[in-house]
C-alpha cells in the first residue's frame, strides 16, 4: 500500500467514527420520540400523516402483527414498482421516451429495491423514465432502509423490555407504522438533503430537461463504420437518488455504471462524501442500540468487532489493486505508483479516484450491504475481488445494511454467548435475557438462510444451461461471476461482477428469488426472537455472566462469524477468486522464469 | 391517547386483520411516495437551479450557442495532433454519454491482455522515437466508459507526439499539461489528474489564437 494509500483509509475510519457517538444519539432520540428540535420542523408533518392514515402512534403490536405490517407494506412497494415500470411509456416524466421494461426484468427490479437490495439488472439512462426513478425507485430506497431501521429498533425492543408483573402487556415491540415513518422523516430524508445537495455542488447532475447532444471536437466512427460528430449526453434527476442510495445502503445507481458514472460521483470530494453516506447510518447504529439498551458499552463492542473484520480485508483489497494487473504484467506498460500517476490495477477504475478511492469504496459497499460501485469489481485482481465477495458472505453484518446489518450481527451476539455458555456450562444469557432454544433455533435460521441460498443458487446457475451462458469471462473469474452475482442477491448487497450477462429470465427470476428469501426469511425470526425476548424476565447479573462488552466478548463474536463465514464459502471461494489467484502467480512465475 | 390508559387495557384489542394492515400499508406508500418521491426530488431540483444551475444541468461548455461537451464527461481521440483520453467500452461508439459502460474483463483475461497489447502498438506507432513504458491508465478502459481524466503521467507520455503533430515546441505543450493538472482535493483526496477534453481545447485555442496573430505571445 502507499502511502497515500494508508493515509486515506485512516481518514475515513477516523471520520467516520467521528460520527458515530452525534449521530447514533441522535437516532436514539429519535426512536425514543425525544429529538425535540427535529420534531419541532417535522413533527406536524408526522401527526399529519398518522391523522389522515388514522394511524394510532401509541399502538402496541405484537411481533405477529409487526412483522405483517413489514411484510404487507414491502409487498405493496413490489407491486407499485412493477406496475411502474410496466406503464412508464404511457405516463409523463419520461423525457427519453423510454418504452415499457421487460416482465422478468421488471420484476427483478422490484423485488430488488423493495428488498433494500438495488440489484440492478438494467442500464438507468437506457431503461428507467425519470418518473419510474423518482416515484418508484427513490421511494423504495427511503422505506426499504427505514423498514429495515424499524425492524432493528423493534429487536432491541426485545431486549430492552424489562418485564413487569403485566408480562402481557410489555411484550408489544411499538409501531411497524411509527417506526418506518419516524426513520424516514427525522434520519433518511435530512440526510439526503444535506447530501444532495452537497453532490449538485460537485457536478452531480438534478434536472428534468431532455439530454444534452454535443458536438464532438474530434468525429469518430462507431462499430459499423458510420462517422459519429454527435455526443448524446444522458441527464435527468440523479442527485436526488444517489443521496439516498448511498444513505440507505441501497446503492441503485441513476446511470448503469453507478457512482463511477461522472454525472453521479464527478470529484474526489463527491466520492468521499458518497463513501462516508454509505457507512454512517450501519456503523452509528451499534451506538443507538447501546443508548437504546441503557448501556452503550455493548453498542462500542459490536461496532470493535465490525471494524476488527473490516479493516483487515480493506488492507488486503487496496494493496492487491496497488500491485496491478496480472494481465497486463508481460506487456510495456508502467503499473508503478508515482508522483505522476496512481498506478496499479486501473482497469474499470476512474483516473480521479485511483486505486485508494476505488479500492476503500469497494470493501466499504460489500461490508455495508450498500452495493454502488464507483468502480467495476470485475475487473479486480483475484484476491482484491475476493475480499469484496467475501464481506458480503459474511452474511452483511459487518456494518450491514440499514438495520439489517446490525440485526444480523445481534444474531451473531446470540450464537457467540450460546458457545461461550456450552464452553462453561451455564444456561447462555444476553443483555439480561436468557437465550434458549426458540432463540437460538431463530439465530440459526438468520445466519444459514443467506448462504443456503447463496451456495444452492450458485449450484443451480452452475448445473443449467441457462446459467453457464451468463459470464462473460471464461474459466474460474467465470465461476466467480456467478458466486459474486448470487452473493450479492442472497445477502441483499446489490453490487455485480458485471460482465455476467444477468438481465435474462433465468437470472432475473433466480436472483429475485434470493432476494426475495434473504431479505423476508430474516425478518420473521429475527422478529420472533424480538417477540420471544420480550416475554422473558430480565436476570439479575453475577459473578458468573459472560460480560458482553469485553474485548474477550468481541474477539468470540469475530471468531463465531469468521468461522461460519469460512466453513461455508471457502470451498466455493476456492473455485473461483483462489484458483485464479494461483493460475495468474504461476503463469507470471514461469513466464519470469522461462 | 393510550398513554393515559392502565398498562395492558389495549391489549384486549383484537389483533388488526391481513385485509386492515394491507390498506393501512398501501396508505402508507402512497404518504411515503408523496414526501419522498415527489417533494423530495422537486426540492432538491428547485433548490439545485437556484444555487448551481451549472452544475445541475451537467456542466456543459456552450460556445457560440452550441454544446461542446461536458467538463465531466470526456470525448474520443485518435488524432496524433490531440492527446488521446482512456480506452472506451461504451457501444456502439466510444465515449457514448447515453449509455455508460466498462469491460468487465477480468484480471487474467486474455481479451484485457489483447486489446491492452493493441492500444501499447497503436500508442507505439504514434510515436515510434517514444520507447517508454506506457502509463497503465492509457491502456485500460475505465469504469464508466466516459472518464474525462488521464494521469499526468500519460499526459507528459504524449507531449512529444503532439508537439510533433502540431509542429509546435514541445516545451509549450509541455507547459500547457501542468497548466491543467488538478492536484488532490485537500491535498489527500483523489489522485492528480488532466482533463482531456479542457487541454485539447486549450491546443486549438493557442493553435487559432497562434493564426490569427503570429507575433503576439500566447498569455
Amino acid at each position: 500500500m502507499t502511502s497515500h494509500g494508508v493515509l486515506s483509509v485512516a481518514l475515513y475510519c477516523a471520520l467516520l467514527l467521528a460520527v458515530v457517538k452525534p449521530l447514533g444519539g441522535y437516532m436514539a432520540r429519535v426512536y425514543q420520540g425525544e429529538a425535540r428540535a427535529a420534531r419541532r420542523v417535522l413533527g406536524p408533518l408526522e401527526r399529519g400523516i398518522y391523522r389522515v392514515l388514522r394511524v394510532d402512534p401509541d399502538e402496541r403490536m405484537s411481533w405477529q402483527t409487526y412483522a405483517r405490517a413489514a411484510l404487507l407494506f414491502d409487498v405493496a412497494g413490489l407491486v407499485v414498482v412493477y406496475v411502474l415500470q410496466r406503464v412508464q411509456g404511457w405516463l409523463p416524466g419520461n423525457p427519453a421516451g423510454l418504452g415499457a421494461v421487460l416482465p422478468h426484468s421488471a420484476f427483478n427490479t422490484a423485488v430488488s429495491f423493495a428488498t433494500n437490495t438495488n440489484w440492478q439488472g438494467y442500464g438507468g439512462e437506457t431503461t428507467m423514465s425519470s418518473l419510474t426513478q423518482m416515484v418508484g425507485l427513490t421511494v423504495q430506497n427511503f422505506v426499504s432502509a427505514a423498514t429495515g431501521m424499524a425492524v432493528l429498533v423493534a429487536l432491541v425492543r426485545g431486549f430492552a423490555r424489562r418485564a413487569s408483573s403485566d408480562e402481557l402487556a410489555d411484550a408489544h415491540l411499538g409501531s411497524f407504522w411509527v417506526d418506518l415513518v419516524r426513520s424516514t422523516l427525522y434520519i433518511l430524508l435530512p440526510l439526503s438533503i444535506v447530501v444532495a445537495l452537497l453532490l449538485v455542488s460537485q457536478g452531480v447532475v438534478q434536472t428534468f430537461g431532455a439530454n444534452a447532444s454535443a458536438a464532438l471536437v474530434e468525429a469518430t466512427t462507431d462499430v459499423d463504420g458510420h462517422r459519429v460528430t454527435e455526443q448524446v449526453i444522458a441527464l435527468g434527476p440523479a442527485a436526488s437518488q444517489v443521496a439516498i442510495k448511498q444513505l440507505g445502503t441501497n446503492g441503485g445507481g441513476f446511470f448503469a455504471v453507478n457512482s463511477a458514472h461522472p454525472f453521479e460521483n464527478p470529484t474526489p470530494l463527491s466520492s468521499f462524501v458518497e463513501l462516508f453516506a454509505i457507512l454512517i447510518i450501519p456503523a452509528s447504529l451499534p451506538y443507538t442500540f447501546g443508548k437504546l439498551l441503557g448501556d452503550t458499552r455493548q453498542g462500542w463492542a459490536l461496532l470493535a468487532a465490525m471494524l476488527v473484520v473490516f479493516v483487515p480485508l480493506l488492507a488486503l483489497t487496496v494493496s492487491q489493486e496497488q500491485a496491478g494487473s496480472p494481465a497486463l504484467a508481460s506487456l510495456p506498460v508502467d503499473q508503478a505508483a508515482s508522483a505522476l500517476q496512481a498506478g496499479g490495477n486501473m482497469e474499470g477504475k476512474e483516473v480521479r479516484f485511483g486505486i485508494a478511492g476505488s479500492a476503500l469504496w469497494a470493501t466499504a459497499t460489500t461490508a455495508a450491504s450498500n452495493g454502488s460501485v464507483n468502480s467495476m469489481h470485475d475487473s479486480y485482481t483475484p484476491l482484491g475481488g475476493l475480499a469484496p465477495m467475501w464481506l458480503m458472505q459474511l452474511g452483511e453484518v459487518v456494518f450491514g445494511g440499514a438495520g439489517s446489518g446490525l440485526y444480523g450481527m445481534l444474531a451473531f451476539a446470540i450464537v457467540a454467548v450460546f458457545v461461550a455458555g456450552l464452553m462453561v456450562g451455564r444456561t447462555p444469557e444476553y443483555l439480561g435475557k436468557k437465550i434458549e432454544a426458540f432463540e437460538m433455533k431463530m439465530a440459526a435460521l438468520v445466519i444459514l438462510i443467506p448462504p443456503a441460498l447463496v451456495l444452492v443458487g450458485t449450484a443451480v446457475a452452475c448445473a443449467t444451461e441457462a446459467g453457464r451462458r451468463g459470464p462473460s469471462n471464461a474459466s474460474a473469474h467465470g465461476f466467480s461471476e456467478i458466486l459474486y452475482a448470487f452473493s450479492s442477491a442472497g445477502n441483499n448487497n446489490g453490487s455485480a461482477f458485471a460482465g455476467l450477462a444477468a438481465d435474462t429470465p433465468f437470472y432475473d427470476t433466480a436472483l429475485a428469488v434470493c432476494m426475495w428469501g434473504a431479505r423476508f426469511w430474516l425478518i420473521v425470526p429475527v422478529l420472533a426472537i424480538a417477540g420471544s425476548l420480550a416475554k422473558k424476565k430480565t436476570v439479575p447479573r453475577t459473578a458468573g455472566t459472560l460480560p458482553t462488552h469485553t474485548p474477550l466478548f468481541v474477539a468470540m463474536l469475530v471468531a463465531t462469524v469468521v468461522v461460519v463465514g469460512a466453513l461455508t464459502f471457502i470451498p466455493a471461494l476456492a473455485l473461483g477468486p483462489i484458483v485464479e489467484h494461483l493460475l495468474a502467480h504461476g503463469a507470471s512465475s514461469a513466464r519470469g522464469g522461462a | 391517547m393510550n398513554a393515559s390508559m392502565p398498562e395492558g387495557v389495549t391489549d384486549a384489542r383484537p389483533p388488526p386483520t391481513v385485509v386492515a394492515l394491507a390498506s393501512r400499508a398501501l396508505g402508507m406508500l402512497a404518504v411515503l411516495t408523496l414526501v419522498t418521491g415527489l417533494v423530495y426530488p422537486l426540492l432538491i431540483t428547485a433548490a439545485a437551479a437556484i444555487a448551481f444551475p451549472e452544475e445541475a444541468g451537467g456542466s456543459l461548455i456552450v460556445e457560440g450557442g452550441r454544446v461542446a461537451g461536458s467538463r465531466l464527461v470526456g470525448q474520443p481521440f485518435e488524432d496524433p495532433r490531440y492527446f488521446w483520453g482512456r480506452p472506451s467500452a461504451t457501444k456502439p461508439v466510444a465515449y457514448n454519454a447515453g449509455a455508460s459502460a466498462g469491460s468487465n474483463l477480468g484480471p487474467t483475461s486474455a481479451a484485457l491482455h489483447r486489446a491492452a497489447a493493441r492500444r501499447v502498438d497503436a500508442l507505439r506507432a504514434s510515436d515510434p522515437q517514444n520507447a517508454a513504458p506506457v502509463p497503465v491508465d492509457l491502456v485500460t478502459s475505465s469504469a464508466s466508459g466516459l472518464d474525462p481524466h488521464i494521469t499526468p503521467a500519460a499526459a507528459f507520455y504524449q507531449a512529444a507526439r503532439v508537439a510533433r503533430a502540431r509542429g509546435i515546441d514541445e516545451g509549450r505543450v509541455r507547459e500547457l499539461v501542468r497548466a491543467h493538472v488538478e492536484g488532490r482535493t485537500f491535498g489527500v483526496l483523489g489522485e492528480p489528474r488532466v482533463n482531456v477534453l479542457s487541454l485539447n481545447r486549450a491546443l486549438d485555442a493557442l493553435a487559432a489564437a497562434g493564426s490569427r496573430a503570429p507575433a503576439q505571445p500566447v498569455r
